[in-house]
């Protein structure tokens, strides 16, 4: 379990990442940005996994590939090991990269079908270290073990493997250089409900031995609770809810929240949950609502709603909610 | 049972390829009442919709064959049926739901073609009365604005309205079975509930039996009143609800029950099924999950297990039941 204080390894300062909408003479001219990410703080200790959830267009695999350096974030800082990255140059930079790996969702698509899993799982130590090739084969047949595949797997093409053991070799690659972060987007949606467990409680005994931190984006509600320390609930660009597992499921402020949990699928059929069906869908982040982004559907939004935007407060210990109730 | 709508008995479809035959579905019977609905849940593989797919003659020919059973609607066997028959049947009395709306939906016609499509088929309106008969079963769908949206087109329309334009052709012409494939497994949590909550106000309404496809348990203890639970092309368990989620009596039932996190409680390490499903091709002797069962017995390698019954209603296949 991490600890509350302590340098955090990442830290999110203030992210915003708008994609600018073209149009007019030739579509030369942005008339609109969408704000796909509009204002979001956190940081995760060592050890730490981190989750985002949310609906689709909230911004959460958008948070992650600004994190992963994918896309030039609009404005704001991340900061790693209490480094502005966006600062790093040359060695830094590529300190960086190797510490920072993911994990996708779909491993049919995420690994190179006309590559040997020996290649994709290397690929990253022949791109970042120099080794020689004995050192690099000692290495992948290392991790290998490590995510319970057999060394000599490493010379079948991935098409040979089934979904779950796919994913087992995303994760070595994603483990090949030591990172201290890995971002998991819907690591386990994509694969079977008898394989999900084996490769949850693999994630979880990996970041034990190696104190790995995780930023998981997820939407099923009660993975996100066996995998996560802390869970943060974003909606249309902003987070409207942080706060530690048990908490967060113990307690949920934000409306938002509550309807999310509420709509989760029960684990028994004596178990149904009063269901909030919140009226309508996630509104166009192109022309988000004034205000409280969720007032639209929130099912006790007043006058005040519209006027302000509620920041994140903190309500108790290591909660902090953004509506005008708290 | 008099009101028994669909009985289906010994079903097989099996795969021929160059690699040798597939038995996807190995003799599956079920059946259903007007109004009820069962799940079959089971993984990829499985054979769960390829029993759908069966049950409408819709398997990917010329692989796959349907190569023995019954499949009774009303009484009446539908693998007999000669193919303009089954046209008359398929979208009249039984519908269809996949999975995902977008690959579903035509992307070059309107919303309102593809919904007067099937009733302008079956029921034969045209004209005023046809497009007035859309525009309300879009409404029963809870789509905002029916009126414009029949000249709007599946993109400009979000996943979840565009699954229930989906539904909405799919009950046009008043079915009396529904067979749902996964139909909210691309939507988003809280659309996945006004989704499902709207089938059942549906079915509550016209009667309809539903087939309700899926992987997920959560599913099935909200929609379902029975359940098939399907492993390599054959029903291990079938169940009411309330018996199969208190007392699983198949090993595979209850791995996979312990293997799904559970929102209510935490617990330290999720109970994990070790292994694969076994390759469809490559099915071992006796009992398909013996290589996977913790109680597995040297008989389980030898002779599949015979169905048993454990209570009323509640099936399984297992030697340790025997």
């Amino acid at each position: 379990m991490a600890t509350a204080s302590g340098v955090p390894l990442l830290e999110v300062r203030d992210l915003r990442k708008h994609f600018p909408v073209m149009g007019g003479f030739l579509g030369r001219r942005m008339v609109a940005a969408v704000k796909a990410v509009d204002g979001v703080s956190f940081s995760i200790q060592p050890g730490e996994t981190l989750s985002l959830v949310g609906e689709s267009g909230c911004g959460k695999t958008t948070t992650s590939r600004v994190i992963l350096l994918l896309e030039p974030p609009t404005a704001g800082t991340i900061l790693f090991e209490g480094q502005d990255i966006s600062r790093l140059k040359g060695e830094g930079l590529q300190h960086y990269r190797a510490s920072v790996q993911a994990v996708f969702q779909d491993p049919w698509s995420s690994l190179n079908p006309r590559q040997r899993v020996g290649g994709i799982v290397g690929e990253p130590l022949v791109v970042n270290r120099q080794l020689t090739r004995g050192q690099l084969s000692e290495r992948v047949a290392e991790v290998l073990t490590q995510v319970g595949l057999r060394p000599e797997q490493a010379s079948l093409f991935p098409h040979e493997f089934s979904g779950g053991q796919r994913q087992r070799i995303a994760i070595a690659r994603a483990l090949s250089l030591n990172p201290r972060l890995i971002v998991l987007d819907e690591p386990v949606s994509a694969l079977d409900v008898s394989i999900r467990a084996q490769i949850m409680n693999l994630l979880r005994d990996l970041q034990k031995q190696h104190h790995l931190s995780y930023l998981m984006i997820a939407h099923h509600l009660a993975s996100v609770r066996y995998m996560s320390h802390r869970i943060a609930v974003m909606y249309l660009g902003k987070l409207v809810e942080t706060a530690d597992s048990e908490t967060l499921f113990r307690n949920p402020q934000h409306p938002y929240t509550k309807a999310l949990i509420s709509a989760a699928l029960p684990s028994h059929p004596d178990r149904q949950r009063e269901e909030i069906i919140l009226p309508g869908e996630v509104p166009s982040p192109l022309n988000p609502p004034s205000g409280c982004r969720f007032r639209t559907r929130c099912p006790v939004a007043r006058g005040e709603c519209a006027g302000v935007e509620p920041p994140l407060k903190g309500t108790e210990p290591g909660h902090k909610v953004a509506c005008v109730l708290y | 049972m008099p009101d028994t709508l669909l009985e289906v008995k010994g079903l097989r479809t099996h795969f021929f390829t160059r690699r040798g035959v597939v038995k996807a579905v190995d003799g599956v019977s079920f059946s259903l009442r007007a109004g009820e609905t069962l799940g079959i849940v089971g993984e990829s593989g499985s054979g769960k919709s390829i029993t759908a797919l069966s049950l409408v003659r819709l398997v990917p020919q010329p692989a796959a064959r349907i190569v023995g059973g019954q499949v009774l609607l009303e009484g009446e066997d539908l693998l007999r049926k000669s193919e303009a028959d089954m046209r008359r049947i398929r979208g009249a009395k039984i519908a269809m739901i996949l999975q995902d709306p977008l690959t579903s939906l035509n992307p070059v016609l309107s919303i309102g073609s593809q919904v007067t499509e099937a009733i302008t088929l079956h029921q034969g309106l045209r004209g005023r009365s046809l497009w007035e008969r859309a525009v309300d079963i879009l409404r029963k769908l809870k789509i905002p604005s029916p009126e414009q949206r029949m000249s709007n087109f599946p993109h400009q329309m979000s996943g979840g309205m565009r699954q229930r334009v989906v539904g909405a052709i799919a009950i046009s012409c008043e079915p009396r079975l529904l067979i749902a494939d996964e139909p909210t497994t691309s939507l988003d949590v809280t659309v996945q509930a006004q989704y499902l909550r709207l089938l059942k106000e549906i079915q509550a309404e016209s009667g309809l039996a539903i087939l309700f496809i899926t992987h997920d348990f959560g599913v099935v203890a909200k929609m379902c009143d029975r359940v098939a639970v399907m492993y390599a092309g054959r029903i291990v368990e079938m169940a009411g609800v309330r018996d199969l989620f208190t007392t699983p009596a198949h090993p595979y039932t209850e791995a996979l029950m312990r293997s799904v996190p559970k929102l209510e409680e935490q617990v330290d390490r999720l109970y994990s099924i070790e292994g694969q499903p076994p390759a469809p091709d490559r099915l071992p002797l006796g009992c398909p999950f013996a290589p996977r069962c913790p109680y597995v017995m040297d008989r389980c390698r030898q002779e599949y297990p015979p169905e048993v019954t454990i209570s009323r209603g509640h099936t399984a296949s297992c030697w340790r039941h025997h």
